[in-house]
């Protein structure tokens, strides 16, 4: 059994070096792993892996933001902040996989997408915005789930689906905690404070309708077994892309729509 | 989110001494030029010197843009609740309410532009940097499906610095929503021609706004994903002036046309116009 912890203490397990990423769980999950490159537009962004593989034998798209596992790799993969390329790279996946009648598989671990120069050239904006509107419609079932970080628009881009999961110790927020007190408080050192007020555990995503499962970890985080975790991470799997592919692609699209159209507080 | 860039330069005579009058001045966030106030309101808010497009609120955007009494007000009561229980955030919205008129970040409704019939919203950047939180966000879903239902097309003026940080991840979805309806109404072969003004950044820029059949800008407003000051932060240099401004976005190909300010009714409606036709006939 887990203990409760709190938002921040979750949050040093998600940043505990060493934490498995979506390169460590590929190999564990599925079999013929084909990684796919590029966005066929501009180039290859390293921050997104992607490719067709296979799960419990059926074949699947697999869609992931890619953290590094030391300096070398985060280079590369530019600390798994994408550039638009790799959102149009993850579209581009997830077309083909709507033409073969794949289910997609997302994992989202990112602090968010790329503040940069280049970033804005390439249209930063447009490529998120146009991923979550075509995301909504892609007609083969998607499910997301939240490795560590889901941070901001960056994340949401890859997190329009029938069903999202949370591991345990994720986190899903709108801005990073650091950013959100630097912004509003104009005082970064509050990232603590933040992170217990803005609701951003797995929980809080459950009871918002953000999330609809959780993932156990094993006792002191995902780091401490990754056998363990990726079971876990399977068996989830196994059981919800079998249950989703049985949908009526119709009757599944309405309930896409509906799970995000549901979400807000207000009054009238 | 960004620091507030209307600062208007108000200098008064003293009373009692005998100094030359001077009247209210502008001075504008682009140029740095100054001018008079009187003279910049006459333009409907547009420096003089340079032609940089200022904030209207969104009932003066509706004003000026709709045809004289067509407009029609949608979800006007709807006001938002505290889903994070942030600490003075429903304290902050009560007086916003009161000091700006509105409810929210946008004013949705129905109108006719040149006798075109619209489902239009204009958001209002005095109202929490027009930041999208749990009521502009229904608000902007359901005008596009009020839109579908009618076969209407939409117009929508951005003016926001993105997703409302104090509603958390439920800020975060409205993302998710709105851009969901905009492409239920595209598909349906519905028409959407997004207007970005100053400013249109962050969540609003990654969601429905980028997502117009046609984008139209008005001069020399700030359009971006990310701030300004957090890039420069990222690669320690400072930004060229012309980063992120309408012209720059339309020189990497992702506004169609910069519009001024008095032209634009007249080009919303040549683009309504030219979109209106008996489906049946085709």
């Amino acid at each position: 059994m887990e203990e409760k912890k709190t938002a921040w203490e979750r949050l040093q397990i998600v940043h505990t070096k060493g934490r498995p990423t979506v390169k460590d769980y590929i190999p564990m999950i599925f079999t013929d792993f084909h990684e796919m490159h590029g966005d066929r537009l501009y180039g290859d962004d390293k921050a997104v892996i992607g490719g067709i593989a296979r799960l419990n034998g059926k074949p699947v798209t697999v869609i992931g933001q890619v953290k590094g596992r030391d300096i070398n790799e985060n280079k590369s993969c530019n600390f798994a902040m994408p550039h638009p390329e790799g959102y149009r790279k993850a579209l581009r996946l997830a077309r083909q996989a709507e033409k073969f009648h794949r289910p997609i598989i997302c994992f989202i671990d990112t602090p968010g997408a790329f503040c940069g120069v280049a970033a804005e050239e390439r249209g930063q904006g447009e490529a998120i915005a146009k991923n979550i509107a075509e995301f909504m419609a892609i007609r083969t079932p998607i499910i997301s789930i939240v490795l560590g970080e889901g941070g901001s628009g960056g994340a949401l881009a890859l997190g329009v689906c029938d069903e999202l999961a949370m591991l345990r110790n994720a986190q899903y927020s709108v801005l990073s905690p650091r950013g959100f007190a630097s912004i509003l408080w104009k005082d970064a050192s509050r990232e603590q404070e933040a992170s217990e007020i803005m609701r951003i555990t797995a929980e809080d995503m459950v009871k918002f309708g953000v999330a609809e499962s959780i993932i156990d970890e094993p006792l002191g985080g995902a780091h401490n077994d990754l056998d363990k975790i990726s079971e876990n991470i399977y068996e989830y799997l196994a059981a919800k892309i079998p249950e989703k592919c049985k949908k009526d692609i119709d009757v599944l699209l309405k309930e896409r729509y509906t799970k995000f159209r549901k979400i807000g507080a207000f009054i009238e | 989110m960004f620091e507030d860039i209307f600062k208007v330069v108000t200098k008064r005579f003293n009373d009692g001494d005998n100094d030359e009058y001077k009247p209210p001045m502008f001075k504008c966030p682009r140029c740095s030029q100054t001018s008079p106030l009187v003279r910049y309101e006459e333009l409907h808010r547009v420096c003089p010197k340079c032609n940089y497009h200022g904030r209207l609120s969104a009932r003066e955007r509706l004003q000026i843009t709709v045809d004289k009494g067509s407009f029609h007000e949608l979800y006007e009561t709807m006001i938002s609740e505290n889903p994070l229980d942030f600490p003075d955030y429903a304290e902050k919205q009560a007086e916003l309410r009161q000091s700006t008129g509105v409810n929210d970040a946008i004013v949705v409704g129905t109108a006719t532009i040149k006798g075109s019939p619209v489902v239009i919203g204009a958001m209002d950047s005095r109202y929490m940097m027009g930041s999208m939180g749990s009521v502009t966000g229904e608000k902007i879903t359901r005008a596009f499906e009020y839109a579908i239902e009618k076969s209407l097309p939409v117009v929508i003026f951005s003016a926001s610095g993105g997703a409302r940080m104090q509603e958390g991840i439920i800020s975060l979805m409205q993302m998710a929503k709105t851009s969901g309806a905009v492409k239920l109404h595209s598909d349906n072969g519905g028409l959407f021609i997004s207007v970005m003004t100053d400013p249109t950044t962050g969540g609003v820029t990654a969601s429905f706004a980028s997502l117009g059949d046609i984008i139209i800008a008005e001069p020399k407003v700030l359009i971006g994903f990310a701030g300004r000051r957090v890039i420069e932060g990222t690669i320690k240099q400072k930004l060229p002036d012309d980063f992120q401004l309408a012209e720059f976005m339309h020189d990497k190909g992702f506004v169609d046309m910069i519009v001024e300010r008095r032209k634009m009714r007249s080009v919303l409606s040549h683009l309504l116009k030219l979109h209106e036709f008996d489906k049946k006939e085709v």
